[in-house]
This record gives C-alpha cells, sequence and structure tokens, in this order.
C-alpha cells in the first residue's frame, strides 16, 4: 500500500505520464531528430543521383546498389574490415578475459590494477592513434619501435608505408588493444563477481582441479551471458571502425587502398571531396544490413533469446 | 494530458536553448555601422603567421559591406562542401576548385562579368581549371606548385648530377640513400599521393584530353609509374616520416637528400640551408616526356545560395581583381607563392633570385593545371591503383587498364546533358 505524507496529494496518472515526458521526450526527439530522420534520408538518398546534393531529382532505382556492390574499393573495404573482425574479436576477448581473471584473482591492489588496464579506455582514438603514429611506430630512426630495433642492428621498418610484410596491421592491431581490453575487462570482472563462491567450493569437493579444470566447467559456463554481450559489442565495434584506421593511415592527399574498412571508404565517397550522397547512402544502408544479419546470426549461433536464456 | 502554462514556458525555453545551439556561419541580416549587408567569408587555415590578420585587414577596409573573415581549421574541403548544401554556408569563400560537380549543381556564382579588361592578365594556367562551359567560376587567388627539392651538397658528395630524367631520378635516389639519409621523400605513401598524375605528365601524356577523353591510354604511362616502384622496391624511399610530404622538415632535417614539396617550403628550405639547395620539375620519362610539375590555385568563389550575391561579387572584384596591392602582399608577404596575376608576378622582386627564379620559369614552362575532368572519383580509382602499383608491385599496364575504365564511365557521366 502506498503511504503519503499528510496534506500531499500521492503521485497520480497524470504527472505520471507528464513526468515520463519530461524525462524520456528531450532524448525521444534527439533519436528521432538525429538518428531516425536522417537514416530515413539516407535511405531515401540511395535511390537517386545526388551529386552535392541532398534534395535530388534524378531517380535511378537500385542502380547505386548495383554499382556499389561491383565496386572494387568497397568490396575491397567489405574484405578488410571481415578480416579485421576475425583477428580483433577473439584477440581481444582473450586478453579482456585473461586480465580479468587476473585481476580477480588479486588480493592486493586489486583496484589499483583494475584502473591502470581500465585507464586507456578513457583516451580518445584520435590522441592514440597519433601517438602510435608519430612517436611509437613512426618510420624514421628516432621512432620509438626503430630505436628498439636499431639497439639489435635491425633495419629500420616504415610501419604504416609497407604492405610486404603488412607491419601496419601490427600497429591498428596493439592501438585497438590498448584502447578496449580495459574497458572489456571490466565487464568481465562484472561477471566473475557474480559467480556464487559455493560453486568453486562445490567443484573443489568434487574433485576438481584448479585451473583449467575449474575455468572451463565452472567459470566460463558462468560467463556465458557476459562473453555473449561482450562478442557481439566486439563485433558491432569492429565493423563500425573508423577513428584509429582514419587517423593512422589518411595524409592530406587521401587514404591507402590496403587496410580501408567500409566507413573510410562511404567517408571519403559521399562527405569527402566526391560528395556524391547517393551512392555513398547506398553503401551505408548495404553496410548497416550486413551488421545486422551478422549480428542477428550471431544471436541466434549463441542462443540468445532462447528457451535458455527466457529461463534465466 | 493537459499541459500546463509552466511546462510549456519551460519547453518552450529548453528548445528556445537547443535551436541556439547551431553554428555560427557569421552571417546575418544586415551589418553593423551602417556598412551595408554583413558577409561571411571562409579561408582555410594558412600556416603562415600573419595572413590571417592580413585577410582580416582586407575586409575591415572594405566600405560597402560588413565583411566577417572565417578562419576555419580541419578539413576545409569537407566543411564547404557540406555548407553548401545548405542555407547556412559563407556567402564568398575561398575553394580548392569549385569541383565540375559543384559547378554543374549550380553551388557557384557565375563570376565571367568581373573579368572584363582583366582576364589576359590572369595566368592562364589557373584560370582554365576555373572555367567550365566558358564561364568563369572563381577568382585564382594565387598560384602554388610543387617541385624537387635537392641538396646540393649531399649530392656533390655523392657525385650525382641533378636528375634530368626518371631513370636518372631513381639512380640518383639509390646513390644518395645511406643508412641515416634516403634518397627521396615522396610522402609516406611513396609517391601515390604527391605526385598524382604528375608522372603521366612527365611522359609527355595527359590525365584527360581538352576534347573530354583519357589522355594516357600509352605504354609510357605504365613505364612512368613503374619507375616510382623501382624507387619503391630500391629501398630510395623514404617512409614513414613524422611529417609528410607538404612540409620541409624531412628534407631540412636530413632525412632525405631529395623531396618532392611545395613552392611554400622555399623560405623554410631557405632560412635551413641558406643555399645549399636546388629545385627541379618532375624529369622526364622517355624521349616523349617532358618535365613536369602542377600548379593550382585556391579561388575566390560567391555561394549560389547567399542572400546577398550581386554584394559578394562586388567585395570579390575589389578584392582580388580592383586592389592588386593586397594580392600582392597576399602572395609574398607572408608565405611564398606566385600571384596569380600575371604583372603582380612580373614585377615581384622576391621571385627574381636564385631556385625561387628557377621555380617562377619552372612553372610557365612545365606547369600543367589538374583538369576539371579528373573528378574525385577519378583520382581515385587512379590513387589507389598508383599505390598497388608502388608498395605492391601490382602490374602498372593491368591497373592502368581498370583506372581507364573507371575514368571512362565518370566521363560519360559529367558529359551528361544535365
Amino acid at each position: 500500500m502506498r503511504r503519503t505524507l499528510p496534506g500531499r496529494k500521492p503521485l497520480g496518472t497524470q504527472n505520471r505520464t507528464l513526468w515520463f515526458w519530461v524525462f524520456v521526450g528531450p532524448f525521444a526527439l534527439g533519436l528521432v531528430l538525429f538518428t531516425y530522420v536522417p537514416l530515413a534520408w539516407s535511405v531515401y538518398l540511395s535511390f537517386f543521383d545526388a551529386h552535392n546534393t541532398v534534395s535530388p531529382t534524378d531517380f535511378v532505382g537500385f542502380d547505386n546498389y548495383t554499382s556499389m556492390l561491383r565496386n572494387e574499393a568497397f568490396t575491397g573495404s567489405l574484405v578488410t574490415f571481415a578480416v579485421f573482425s576475425a583477428f580483433i574479436v577473439p584477440t581481444t576477448f582473450v586478453l579482456s578475459l585473461a586480465l580479468a581473471l587476473m585481476v580477480n584473482r588479486m588480493h592486493r591492489a586489486q583496484a589499483f590494477f583494475r584502473s591502470v588496464f581500465f585507464l586507456p579506455a578513457a583516451c580518445s582514438y584520435v590522441v592514440a592513434a597519433l601517438i602510435w603514429k608519430l612517436s611509437i611506430f613512426n618510420g624514421v630512426r628516432f621512432g620509438l619501435a626503430n630505436t628498439v630495433l636499431g639497439w639489435f642492428g635491425a633495419d629500420q621498418i616504415a610501419w604504416l608505408s609497407t604492405t610486404e610484410p603488412p607491419w601496419y596491421w601490427l600497429v591498428i592491431v596493439t592501438l585497438r588493444l590498448w584502447l578496449q581490453a580495459g574497458f572489456y575487462m571490466i565487464l568481465f570482472l562484472a561477471g566473475l563477481q557474480r559467480i556464487s563462491p559455493t560453486l568453486y567450493e562445490a567443484a573443489a569437493v568434487d574433485g576438481a582441479r584448479p585451473g583449467w579444470q575449474v575455468l572451463r566447467h565452472v567459470t566460463l559456463p558462468q560467463l556465458r551471458a557476459t562473453s555473449i554481450a561482450v562478442t557481439l559489442l566486439l563485433v558491432i565495434n569492429a565493423f563500425q571502425a573508423f577513428d584509429e584506421f582514419y587517423n593512422l593511415l589518411s595524409d592530406s592527399q587521401g587514404y591507402p587502398p590496403y587496410a580501408r574498412p567500409p566507413l573510410v571508404y562511404l567517408y571519403y565517397t559521399a562527405l569527402g571531396q566526391e560528395q556524391n550522397l547517393g551512392f555513398g547512402s547506398a553503401g551505408a544502408v548495404i553496410l548497416a544490413l550486413v551488421i545486422a544479419v551478422v549480428t542477428v546470426g550471431q544471436a541466434r549461433w549463441f542462443g540468445l533469446g532462447g528457451k535458455e536464456d527466457r529461463q534465466r | 494530458m493537459t499541459i500546463s502554462r509552466r511546462t510549456l514556458l519551460g519547453t518552450g525555453a529548453a528548445l528556445g536553448l537547443l535551436t541556439a545551439c547551431g553554428s555560427n556561419t557569421g552571417r546575418g541580416g544586415g551589418g553593423s555601422g551602417g556598412k551595408g549587408p554583413r558577409l561571411a567569408q571562409w579561408y582555410h587555415q594558412y600556416g603562415e603567421a600573419g595572413t590571417e590578420q592580413a585577410v582580416k585587414r582586407y575586409a575591415a577596409a572594405y566600405e560597402k559591406a560588413d565583411v566577417q573573415v572565417q578562419w576555419r581549421p580541419g578539413n576545409y574541403d569537407e566543411q564547404t562542401a557540406a555548407a553548401l548544401l545548405t542555407d547556412s554556408g559563407p556567402d564568398v569563400f575561398e575553394v580548392n576548385g569549385p569541383s565540375l560537380d559543384q559547378i554543374r549543381k549550380g553551388q557557384v556564382v557565375d563570376l565571367t562579368d568581373l573579368f572584363d579588361g582583366v582576364k589576359d592578365d590572369f595566368d592562364p594556367a589557373v584560370l582554365a581549371p576555373k572555367t567550365y562551359d566558358g564561364k568563369i567560376w572563381a577568382i585564382p587567388q594565387v598560384v602554388d606548385m610543387h617541385l624537387l627539392y635537392y641538396r646540393k651538397s649531399l649530392l656533390d658528395d655523392a657525385g650525382v648530377e641533378p636528375p634530368r630524367s626518371l631513370a636518372a631520378l631513381v639512380d640518383a635516389a639509390k646513390a644518395l640513400t645511406t643508412k641515416k639519409v634516403k634518397g627521396l621523400f615522396l610522402g609516406n605513401d611513396g609517391g601515390a599521393g604527391a605526385l598524382g598524375i604528375t608522372p603521366l605528365y612527365a611522359a609527355g601524356l595527359e590525365s584527360v584530353t581538352e576534347d573530354g577523353e583519357v589522355g594516357f591510354d600509352d605504354p609510357a604511362a605504365a613505364r612512368a609509374l613503374g619507375r616510382l616502384r623501382q624507387l619503391y622496391a630500391d629501398k630510395s624511399l623514404l617512409l614513414g616520416a613524422p611529417s609528410d610530404w607538404s612540409d620541409p622538415s624531412a628534407f631540412t632535417q636530413e632525412l632525405t637528400a631529395m623531396q618532392w614539396c611545395g613552392l611554400w617550403a622555399l623560405p623554410a628550405v631557405r632560412e635551413a640551408l641558406g643555399d645549399d639547395f636546388g629545385v627541379l620539375a618532375l624529369p622526364p620519362e622517355g624521349s616523349g616526356g617532358r618535365p613536369a610539375l602542377p600548379v593550382g590555385s585556391y579561388g575566390a568563389a560567391v555561394n549560389a545560395r547567399s542572400d546577398h550575391k550581386e554584394e559578394a561579387k562586388d567585395f570579390l572584384k575589389w578584392l582580388w581583381i580592383d586592389r592588386t596591392e593586397y594580392q600582392e602582399d597576399f602572395a609574398l608577404s607572408y608565405g611564398f607563392h606566385i600571384p596569380a596575376r600575371l604583372s603582380l608576378a612580373k614585377k615581384a622582386d622576391k621571385l627574381k633570385e636564385g631556385p625561387a627564379e628557377d621555380a617562377v620559369r619552372y612553372s610557365t614552362e612545365y606547369g600543367y593545371a589538374q583538369p576539371l575532368l579528373w573528378t574525385p572519383a577519378s583520382r581515385t580509382a587512379y590513387q589507389d591503383a598508383l599505390s598497388r602499383i608502388i608498395k605492391s608491385g601490382a602490374n602498372p599496364e593491368s591497373e592502368l587498364r581498370s583506372v581507364m575504365r573507371e575514368v571512362r564511365a565518370e566521363l560519360a557521366r559529367v558529359k551528361k546533358k544535365r
């Protein structure tokens, strides 16, 4: 039963509706104005020849879509990001889980190490990319990585400018791991701390050996929900890669064709000098569909939203 | 649901605050101090100290309008392209173009009548890319160009002559490469972006002909691009420098013996190296080749969506056609550029000595301007192919065939009736 102070009216249905809209309204309005309207407009533009205009008149049907799917630069960028995702998702997953397990076991200074590993997540992608590009992995003799190689008599490496071997992947991957592993570690830590100690005690009583056996049969199954969430976030994040690629590899004259994720290509097509907004919009719609299909497929594969999940 | 007056007022105030957060373009309905309408004028951020103060001084001296200068750092070309799609763009703006699509979509105003009586005094090389359908769409401000800088003492020590052919450039770069100094710097991408189509012109070809056809359907094109691959394969190229080709730091800090850079870098190079440097155009490829270097120009244009188009044209005529002393000051007092007006370029003392004199001569003898028909889509396809040739050793002939297909499709698009 609701208790009210003497002389005050209970919170009525009318006021609840009002306060709901006061709090939710601005965000809903922002969502509609800045997400759904541009999204719908982008789909509209994708059916028009829209060079240097957002109010086109020349309807071209699916021409932009077919041209985009035949465009080697775009399909090449899709392959690039697929390879990138296939590598970066499991690597970040394993690294952040390992960090979480390590920090979770610490009895002393746990808060300190948790903060140390999480701190890079607060760093801007742009700043981190410039540090990686200009100080650590520049291609001249006074770059940090080349200085270290020089101690061992090795030749200088132009990290971001050579394609054989593709050293630029080392730069991109280390940057992303440094920026992201701490954030996912926190998610895993939260998951680990929700596991009841009695499960480990029961496992010990049943004779499970600490280490791999406990990890495999107790910890990992208990982290299932967290693992699914982390994997989904990692995949979406990898598909949306832009900042570090753009800042590491672009220059005033453009962007090299290797290591070009789709968003960078679409940025140059639609918003750069090309200003081909219809063609770029078609690419954006294709990319959004690819992300949606992969995400839904992945959720199905994990059984997310299935009977087992509903029972939890 | 009943909305009270207080709720309505609060919501109105919040929405008012939101709308007040729009971007300030400098445009307004009327000027202050009785100077006529307010005009917003945009410039990209120049690196040379004093340029911003100079253009604000010119604007303040204009009597018939209140000109508000905006100095815009960042990706200026993208900013202006996006602003031209809206009603909140500038009235007059500096443009690295305008592009063919900007002209065809009617985003800029025809300025042909401003050139009455003075057209012949503008450098034809930079006026040509501002001209389409017989009309002029921007006023060239200054002439800029790219050059090959070389360090005389390093060439002398290595017994190398300034290269007179692309093959000699490959040999020279190899001979000049040591453990500490590389022979040549063409940009961190190996030259795909900075050199662009210049090797085609060095081979005696063109990107797009005057008739609007592909201008490099010739084996000489593949040979010229193959030279760039050779430079990369010989490990003669500096790659991964902290500052890219447009900054002379790699050259002045002795990371490289030769560098492709802009005329704008000449004062900084002279300050660092004294007379120990010379300049060249990109040397020719083969018997049909010729030295080549690109010349280009930022232009001043009027936004077709401006409410004050006539006033904006009057202002541009006053600034970039009538007031020649400002043009001279803008070109020569801060950075280092050639005035776009031939009469001003001829009398500029700074351009009559040493490497600067050579540069001016090269610009008239060997300079080419990027044609309007060489659109961004063609440029991207070509640069991607060039990058694959240089860095991955892709076959130049097949890469160029693929580029030609894309360029022909793009030319067919822009030739279509609007």
